[in-house]
C-alpha cells in the first residue's frame, strides 16, 4: 500500500515539469550545507555610501542572476513559438546599453550631468532593442529562416554597432541615480536588480493571466496549420515573441550598464544567451517549441547562477569553470529532457502496477 | 505464372493492428502495359504498393516475378528494386541540389562513373532516347515538377526496372506536363515494361491505361479491360453500390427550395491559388449542402477556398445580401463561418494542449487578445461539450493527441459549436470514425440544420450526403460539374455526375 503511494507521488512529481529546476536547486542546496553551511549566512552591513545592504552568498545568486531571468522570460516565449532560440540577446544588451549611455551622455562622454531623464534614455533603448528584436522576428517570422541563423547576423554585428553608436568612446555616467538599477537603491537593502526582476515576473504573470498570449503562443509553437485555420497569425505572433524579447533585453541591458555606469562593448553580457537558452531547457521546456512553463524557466535561471556561485565559493579557476558548469548542466539537461521524463513517468506507473497484485492478497 | 505477365500477386494478406488492409488480393502486370490500380481511400492501393516495394511485408500470399522460378519474398526498398521494381512516388524523392546526371547515378552500389564526363553522356543519352527535353548537367531544381518526375523515371527506367510504379504521379502537374508525362509512358510501355499507375483523375485513367484494377475495403473487387468497364461502373464499383440497387436508399432528407430569401452565403467566381476552377456557390439558413466527387476531385478545395484557408484569387462574396470581404480565416470567422478541416491530425488539432483548450481555442481567438476566457469558464465550455458530444476523455486537461480519432473529431466539433457559426463547414467529419459517432454526426447536422444553422457537408460516402444533403454539388477534376437537388438525389445520378465523360461520348 505504502509503495503504491510512493509510485502515486512519483507519478504526480516526474510529471511536473517544475520539479526538474526544483530538485536542481535543492541538490545544489543540500551539497552547499554539507559543504559548508556559511554558504547561507546572510549579514547586514553597510556599503560605502552608509546604506544598510544585506549580502552573503545568497543575496548574491539573487542579484546577478537577475539579467538572465529577465532574459529567460522572453526567451521561453520565443522557443515556444519559434522553436528555435535567439542568440543575439548578449550582444542585443550591448546595443541597448550603448544607447542608454549615448543619451544619458549626450556627445560628451565625461559629461557631469545627465543630458536626459533616465526613463526618456530608457524608453529610448526599449524601442531600439525591440526594433532590433521586430528585425529578428521578422527574419524568422516571414523569411522563414531558422531562429539560431537569422539571430547570428545580430549576433556577429551587434557588438560593433554598439561601439559605433557612441563612436567607439566609453561614457561614463556620473550621476549616482543612475547606479541605483545595478546596486542598491538607499534605504532598501534588497539588491535593485532582483526587485526589478520581480517585477518583470508580476508584469509577465499578469500579462499572461489577462491576455491570451500564452494560448496563442503555445498554439502556435505545436501547429501553425490548425493556429492559422483558427483565426490566428502565426507570422505576427512570432515577430511579437521576439518583439517582448527585445524588451527583456532593455531591461536587463539597463541593470547591466548600471551595475558599473559604463560599458564595455565586447565583454558586457558576454555568453548570456547561451546561459538564458540553457535557463529555458533545464525548466523542462521543449527547445522545439509548443508548450512551456514561464516560472520553470525563471527558476532555471538562478539554478544556473547558483551554480555559478557555488563553483566560485569553492574556488574553481575562472578558466576553470565553464568545465564544471558544463558536466552538471549534461546532468540537469539529461534529466529534464521530455524523452527522460517520460520514461520516469512510465517508471512511476510500473511501480503502480506492480503493487496492485499485492494489494490482492 | 503466365506467359505474358511481369508481375503476378496471389491471395496477398496484411493487416495492421486493428485494420485488415489486404485480403486475399490478386493482381497480374503483364508485360508492356500500363495498368490503373483504383480505389477511394483505405482501399488499399498504398498498403499494395508498399508491399510490392518492401515498405511493408505481406503476411501471406506468392509474389511472382517473370525470371524467377519461386516465389519471391521481399523485404526491404533495396531488394524490391534488385527485383526490378522501381517506384516514382507523388513526392519527389531525389536531391534537388545536385544535377540531373548525378540524380540518376547517385547511390547505385556501383563504382562505373567516377568519371564525369561519361557519366553526363551516358545521362544525356538516357534522357534523349526516353525524349525528356532537359540537359544532363542542368541542377535537378532547376527543372519544373514534371521534368523531376521524368527524371526519376528515367532513373528508374535505367536500373532495368521490369515493374514501375507510379504514384499519383500527376496530381501537381498541369495538362500540358501531364501530357508529356503520358508520351514518356507510352514510349516505356513500347519497350515492354509493366507500368502501375495509381491517381485519382478518371480522365487520365480512361486515356493512358490499358487495364483496371479496383480494390475495395482491401479486398480485390475485380481485373478490367479498359474498354469493357464504362466510367460510371468504374465509379460505382469503387463506390462499392450496384447501380441497381441505388434507387431507393433516398430518405426523408430536407427538401431544397431555391426561394426563401437571400442566402446566407453568396460567393460568385471563386478561386484559389490551389487551381480550382472559378466556381459560384451559395446556400440559404437552415440548408445542408455538400460537394462531392471522387477524392482529389477539388471538394476540399472548394470550401478551402469559401474559409479562405487557401490563398483566395478571386470571386465576390456576400453575406445576408452584404458584400464582405474573405480572404483568410479570421475573416471568415468575423462573418460566422466555421470550418472543420479534412485533415484532423494536420489542421485540426492543437496535439500537446488540453481538450479544454483546443475546445475554446476558435472563441477565444474570435473573442480577441485581452479578452482571456476565465479557467473556470473554459472548464465550464469545455464539460458542456463533452457531455452534449459523449466525448470520451480522462478530463478537460488530457491532451488531446492522446484521444482516438473519432474523439479528436468531436473536439474540434465542438470548438466550432462554441462560436456559434451562422454557416457552418464540415469536411469529412465522418472520416475514420466508427460507425455510431458517424451516425451521431449525421443527426447532429439535421438538428443544427433545424434551428437555422447552414452546413455544407462532405463526405467520401456517398450514402451519408444522400442522407443529410438537400443539395449536392458535383467536382470532376477540380471544376464543378454539376447540382443535384430533389429526385436527381439518387446514387445513380451522382455516379453518372461524378464519372461524366459518358455523355459527350453520346453527344
Amino acid at each position: 500500500m505504502q509503495k503504491n503511494k510512493l509510485g502515486q507521488i512519483w507519478e504526480v512529481i516526474s510529471r511536473n515539469q517544475i520539479i526538474i529546476p526544483f530538485a536542481a536547486l535543492l541538490l545544489l542546496a543540500l551539497f552547499n550545507l554539507i559543504a559548508d553551511p556559511s554558504f547561507f549566512r546572510i549579514t547586514l552591513n553597510e556599503n560605502a555610501n552608509g546604506d544598510p545592504v544585506l549580502s552573503g552568498n545568497l543575496i548574491s545568486i539573487i542579484d546577478s542572476g537577475s539579467e538572465l531571468a529577465i532574459l529567460a522570460i522572453g526567451m521561453t516565449l520565443v522557443t515556444a513559438a519559434s522553436g528555435g532560440q535567439d542568440i543575439s540577446v548578449g550582444a542585443a544588451i550591448a546595443i541597448s546599453g550603448s544607447v542608454l549611455l549615448r543619451v544619458l551622455c549626450g556627445s560628451d562622454s565625461r559629461s557631469e550631468t545627465l543630458q536626459a531623464p533616465i526613463i526618456v534614455a530608457f524608453l529610448i533603448a526599449c524601442v531600439v532593442s525591440m526594433l532590433f528584436g521586430a528585425f529578428n522576428g521578422a527574419l524568422v517570422a516571414y523569411f522563414k529562416i531558422q531562429p539560431m541563423v537569422a539571430t547570428l547576423i545580430l549576433f556577429t554585428a551587434g557588438r560593433s554597432v554598439a561601439a559605433w553608436i557612441n563612436n567607439n568612446e566609453l561614457p561614463i555616467v556620473k550621476d549616482p541615480s543612475f547606479s541605483y538599477f545595478g546596486n542598491y537603491i538607499p534605504g532598501i537593502p534588497v539588491p535593485a536588480p532582483f526587485l526589478i526582476a520581480i517585477a518583470c515576473f508580476v508584469i509577465t504573470w499578469l500579462v499572461l493571466k489577462f491576455t491570451t498570449l500564452g494560448l496563442y503562443v503555445q498554439s502556435v509553437g505545436i501547429n501553425e496549420k490548425t493556429s492559422r485555420l483558427n483565426g490566428l497569425n502565426p507570422e505576427f505572433i512570432k515577430l511579437l515573441t521576439y518583439v517582448l524579447l527585445g524588451l527583456c533585453v532593455a531591461v536587463a541591458a539597463l541593470i547591466k550598464v548600471s551595475r558599473i555606469s559604463t560599458i564595455n562593448y565586447s565583454v558586457v553580457a558576454k555568453d548570456i544567451e547561451m546561459d538564458a537558452i540553457l535557463a529555458v531547457a533545464l525548466g523542462g521546456n521543449a527547445l522545439s517549441g509548443g508548450k512551456f512553463n514561464m516560472a520553470a524557466s525563471v527558476l532555471g535561471a538562478y539554478v544556473i547562477q547558483f551554480l555559478t556561485t557555488t563553483l566560485y565559493k569553492f574556488e574553481v579557476n575562472a578558466t576553470a569553470l565553464p568545465a564544471y558548469k558544463a558536466v552538471v548542466v549534461i546532468l540537469l539537461v539529461v534529466l529534464s529532457a521530455p524523452t527522460v521524463r517520460e520514461k520516469l513517468t512510465a517508471l512511476g506507473k510500473k511501480l503502480r502496477r506492480n503493487d496492485l497484485p499485492a494489494e490482492k492478497t | 505464372m503466365r506467359e505474358d505477365s511481369v508481375l503476378e500477386l496471389r491471395g496477398i494478406y496484411k493487416s495492421f493492428p486493428g485494420v485488415k488492409a489486404l485480403q486475399n488480393v490478386d493482381f497480374t502486370l503483364r508485360k508492356g502495359e500500363i495498368h490503373a490500380l483504383m480505389g477511394e481511400n483505405g482501399a488499399g492501393k498504398s498498403t499494395l504498393i508498399k508491399v510490392l516495394t518492401g515498405v511493408h511485408i505481406k503476411d501471406e500470399g506468392n509474389i511472382w516475378i517473370k525470371g524467377h522460378e519461386r516465389p519471391v519474398q521481399i523485404h526491404s526498398p533495396q531488394e524490391a528494386q534488385k527485383l526490378g521494381i522501381s517506384t516514382v512516388y507523388q513526392e519527389i524523392s531525389l536531391c534537388p541540389n545536385l544535377s540531373v546526371a548525378e540524380n540518376i547515378y547517385i547511390a547505385r552500389g556501383d563504382s562505373r562513373f567516377v568519371n564525369w564526363k561519361t557519366m553526363n553522356t551516358k545521362a544525356q543519352a538516357l534522357l534523349d532516347s526516353l525524349g525528356i527535353a532537359v540537359k544532363a548537367t542542368q541542377q535537378l531544381a532547376s527543372c519544373s515538377i514534371a521534368v523531376q518526375q521524368m527524371v526519376a523515371i528515367a532513373r528508374a527506367v535505367d536500373m532495368e526496372c521490369s515493374v514501375l510504379i507510379l504514384d499519383e504521379p500527376t496530381s501537381s502537374l498541369d495538362e500540358s506536363e501531364v501530357a508529356k508525362l503520358f508520351k514518356l509512358m507510352r514510349k516505356l510501355r513500347g519497350q515492354g515494361v509493366g507500368i502501375i499507375f495509381v491517381t485519382h483523375f478518371l480522365d487520365q485513367v480512361y486515356e493512358v491505361c490499358d487495364r483496371i484494377t479496383v480494390l475495395r475495403d482491401g479486398t480485390l473487387v475485380g481485373e478490367y479491360e479498359i474498354g469493357s468497364l464504362p466510367r460510371v461502373q468504374l465509379v460505382s464499383k469503387m463506390l462499392g453500390k450496384e447501380l441497381d440497387d441505388m434507387a431507393d436508399i433516398k430518405e426523408s432528407a430536407p427538401t431544397y427550395s431555391d426561394k426563401g430569401g437571400t442566402p446566407v452565403y453568396e460567393g460568385i467566381g471563386l478561386c484559389s491559388s490551389e487551381g480550382i476552377a472559378p466556381f459560384n456557390f451559395r446556400i440559404r439558413k437552415g440548408e445542408v449542402n455538400g460537394f462531392t466527387g471522387l477524392l482529389g476531385s477539388g471538394r476540399s478545395e472548394c470550401v478551402r477556398t469559401i474559409f479562405g484557408a487557401d490563398k483566395v484569387t478571386g470571386g465576390a462574396v456576400s453575406m445576408d445580401g452584404r458584400p464582405v470581404k474573405i480572404t483568410c480565416p479570421r475573416e471568415a470567422m468575423k462573418n460566422g463561418i466555421a470550418y472543420l478541416p479534412e485533415d484532423r491530425k494536420r489542421d485540426g488539432i492543437v496535439g500537446d494542449l488540453s481538450v479544454k483548450d483546443n475546445i475554446i481555442l476558435a472563441l477565444q481567438v474570435k473573442q480577441g487578445f485581452f479578452k482571456p476566457i476565465s479557467k473556470a469558464k473554459a472548464v465550464e465550455y469545455a464539460n458542456e461539450y463533452i457531455d452534449l458530444l459523449d466525448i470520451k476523455t480522462a478530463s478537460v486537461n488530457t491532451p488531446i493527441g492522446s484521444l482516438s480519432g473519432g474523439n479528436q473529431q468531436k473536439v474540434i466539433l465542438a470548438r466550432w459549436l462554441l462560436t456559434h457559426p451562422k454557416y457552418l463547414i464540415l469536411d469529412e467529419p465522418t472520416r475514420g470514425i466508427d460507425v455510431g459517432t458517424k451516425v451521431d454526426i449525421q443527426k447532429l447536422v439535421l438538428k443544427l440544420a433545424s434551428q437555422g444553422m447552414s452546413i455544407t457537408f462532405i463526405s467520401s460516402e456517398t450514402d451519408e450526403m444522400l442522407r443529410t444533403c438537400s443539395r449536392l454539388l458535383v467536382m470532376r477534376d477540380r471544376k464543378l460539374v454539376g447540382e443535384l437537388t430533389g429526385d436527381q438525389l439518387t446514387q445513380t445520378a451522382v455516379m453518372n455526375t461524378i464519372a461524366g465523360g459518358e455523355k459527350h461520348a453520346e453527344e
